[in-house]
């Protein structure tokens, strides 16, 4: 399958990877026929799959060793139980040992598998503690955000640890998802049913506008494969510096500027109208290339 | 959930497997089909576990029309099956034959 015209939204997270890395350089850990599933699940007679909802490895992208992670959205909503969340932490142990140029977590997860409370909780933290020794030590990992369930929960914020977050509009990041927002602060904070307004608030386009998201690109697999591919090059030329104090203090004063001067925002479009953009309420009909354009970008 | 094993005949795939393959994605009304070199040749093993009660005689109906339809034996099938439907269920086999014959 070349992925030409596949739609990463729609994809399933076997043709996402298939598509984003060099044909027939992928090679499965922990594959689906030594059939390591949940033991949760198993208890709570709920449906398994053979790999607990998430596809690790090793493959190529251009030419470059990397380490892939795969979450399939579709298999309870992406979310990280005890082997899920095991099979991406031990991936990132391995990129300790192998120090490929890179390690890609394709996100596309609702959190923590609710079923499995504590280990899934458990196994967040160690997936969040491992991206940050892997990126210590000079790896870089990508998020890469594009399908169903967005990166939400436990899995917003690991993507927010890593050094670059490609997004698609489609794609979706944030920490409470909207239906939990609306559930716990009413429908007047937040309409989840108003798709639009989810979308404006949680999609690609506000994320990159923020900065949350250091690439937007169309929901193309082709397109994230690009995306991942440059950033490999430019991380091969300029390598990961290690995270110093005083940058820290600088992101953390930016943050709480940022968060002062939107405190007030109710909606996407204030802020895109605070990033200068003439129109506002006509982002979100913006193709990639005329949004990427608006923000300075060529690529 | 429920879960049992079938053992069909059906005629001997033409050519050996080289390795697994996984079809689909345990999603409600969808189903996962893993394929495996099965333990004879001329019987086609398959494990269904559903998420579904009560439907067995309906398995078994969707699955003597699979193996009769393909020359499918010496393989294993694994099945994890958050309700799909018969028709689902038949086209999903349908790709995993396609999948391990190809």
């Amino acid at each position: 399958m070349n992925g030409r015209r596949i739609s990463y939204f729609e994809a399933s997270a076997r043709m996402r990877l298939s598509g984003l890395v060099d044909a027939d350089s992928f090679s499965e850990f922990c594959p689906p026929e030594l059939r390591q599933t949940s033991p949760h699940l198993a208890q709570l007679g709920a449906p398994q799959a053979f790999d607990d909802g998430v596809v690790v490895g090793r493959a190529k992208l251009a030419g470059h060793a990397v380490l892939v992670a795969a979450q399939e959205g579709r298999f309870i909503g992406g979310s990280v139980g005890e082997v899920h969340g095991a099979k991406i932490r031990g991936l990132l142990d391995k990129a300790l040992v192998k120090r490929p140029a890179a390690v890609l977590l394709l996100a596309d997860s609702g959190g923590v598998r609710l079923h499995e409370a504590n280990a899934g909780l458990i196994a967040i933290s160690e997936i969040m503690r491992a991206v940050l020794r892997v990126q210590a030590a000079g790896i870089p990992v990508f998020a890469l955000v594009g399908g169903s369930c967005g990166a939400f929960g436990g899995m917003g914020i690991v993507t927010r640890l890593c050094a670059e977050v490609v997004m698609s509009e489609q794609g979706r990041l944030g920490l409470s998802g909207p239906e939990v927002i609306e559930t716990v602060r009413g429908v007047e904070e937040f309409d989840s049913r108003d798709r639009a307004l989810v979308w404006r608030v949680t999609g690609g386009k506000l994320r990159r506008t923020l900065g949350e998201a250091t690439r937007l690109v169309d929901d193309l697999i082709p397109a994230f494969r690009a995306a991942a591919a440059d950033l490999i090059a430019r991380y091969q030329a300029h390598p990961l510096a290690p995270a110093s104090l005083v940058a820290l203090l600088d992101e953390q004063a930016r943050l709480a500027a940022r968060s002062e001067r939107f405190a007030g925002a109710r909606d996407g479009r204030e802020i895109w109208q605070a990033a200068g953009f003439a129109d506002a309420s006509r982002v979100p009909e913006l193709s990639v290339a005329e949004f990427n354009l608006h923000l300075g970008e060529t690529s | 959930m429920e879960q049992f094993t079938l053992t069909l005949p059906s005629s001997p795939l033409p050519q050996d497997i080289v390795r697994a393959a996984i079809c689909g994605v345990v999603s409600s009304g969808n189903l996962e089909v893993l394929v495996e070199p099965g333990a004879t040749r001329d019987a086609c093993e398959i494990v269904v576990n559903t998420s579904a009660h009560g439907f067995r005689d309906i398995w078994e109906a969707v699955l003597k029309d699979f193996a009769a339809r393909h020359d499918v034996g010496g393989l294993r099938l694994s099945i994890n099956d958050a309700g799909a439907t018969p028709a689902v269920v038949s086209l999903r086999l349908d790709q995993a034959f396609e999948t391990c014959a190809a």
